[in-house]
């Protein structure tokens, strides 16, 4: 069962496992990615491109179930505003081995910062508003599965 | 020729418009073309495309190079590198 999702929506950790559950697996693996509140920030923004955000999440998800052997794969992500630990994006991988379940779960939140259309604008509580730019870190990280 | 622009992030903001459909001048062949051309045309997009390598672009849904060509393209969205995850 592959289950992807781009929404504005508070993402609903417990109906998610519920859902990816049903059947039972051997191993699972999961990532859950929260708003953080350093700098006194009061809100992230994720700008998203409709179409392109989701077949860039529907591809990655395909192409870590091409890789490894997985039962079941949950991508969720949040868009639009967020304030400081709320969920943005939740990952959530099950294999029969734990190995694999591992290996894809890091795989895609690897992937998820270079390869999806999304974009991130933080708001501070003196009124700052700046977009997030992109980390070199991110780029060798989500390189590194092309190896 | 008729096209569909797109725009993103902090490009969308300095555009002050989320899309427009524009009609280009026969010198607008690829991605990079166009970009030039609109950073040329007016003082939004001057303060959104004077440095064109911060500039990404996709034609009808998939990333494209400043090389693309236009041709026969319905829309192209032009953003920033992408910040997700």
């Amino acid at each position: 069962m592959i289950r992807v999702a781009v929404q504005p929506e508070v993402i609903d950790i417990a109906a998610e496992l519920d859902l990816h559950d049903a059947g039972g697996h051997g191993a699972s693996a999961s990532f859950i990615g929260r708003v953080r509140g350093d700098g006194d920030l009061t809100e992230l923004f994720l700008d998203h491109h409709p179409a392109m955000t989701a077949a860039g999440l529907a591809d990655l998800a395909h192409a870590a179930a091409d890789r490894w052997q997985l039962s079941a794969l949950t991508l969720i992500h949040r868009v639009g505003a967020m304030v400081p630990g709320e969920t943005i994006v939740f990952v959530l991988t099950s294999s029969p081995h734990r190995a694999e379940a591992l290996a894809a779960c890091e795989f895609m939140i690897d992937r998820l910062k270079t390869d999806v259309m999304l974009w991130k604008r933080e708001t501070f509580a003196d009124g700052q508003v700046r977009w997030v730019e992109p980390r070199e870190g991110d780029e060798a990280r989500a390189e590194k599965w092309s190896q | 020729m008729a096209l569909e622009i797109a725009y993103f992030a902090w490009v969308r903001e300095r555009m002050g418009v989320a899309d427009e459909t524009v009609d280009l001048p026969a010198s607008v062949t690829n991605v990079s073309s166009l970009v030039a051309w609109l950073a040329a045309r007016d003082a939004r997009g001057q303060g959104a495309f004077a440095e064109p390598h911060r500039i990404r672009a996709a034609i009808d849904g998939v990333m494209m190079g400043p090389d693309a060509p236009l041709v026969g393209a319905k829309e192209v969205a032009l953003f920033p590198p992408v910040t997700g995850g």
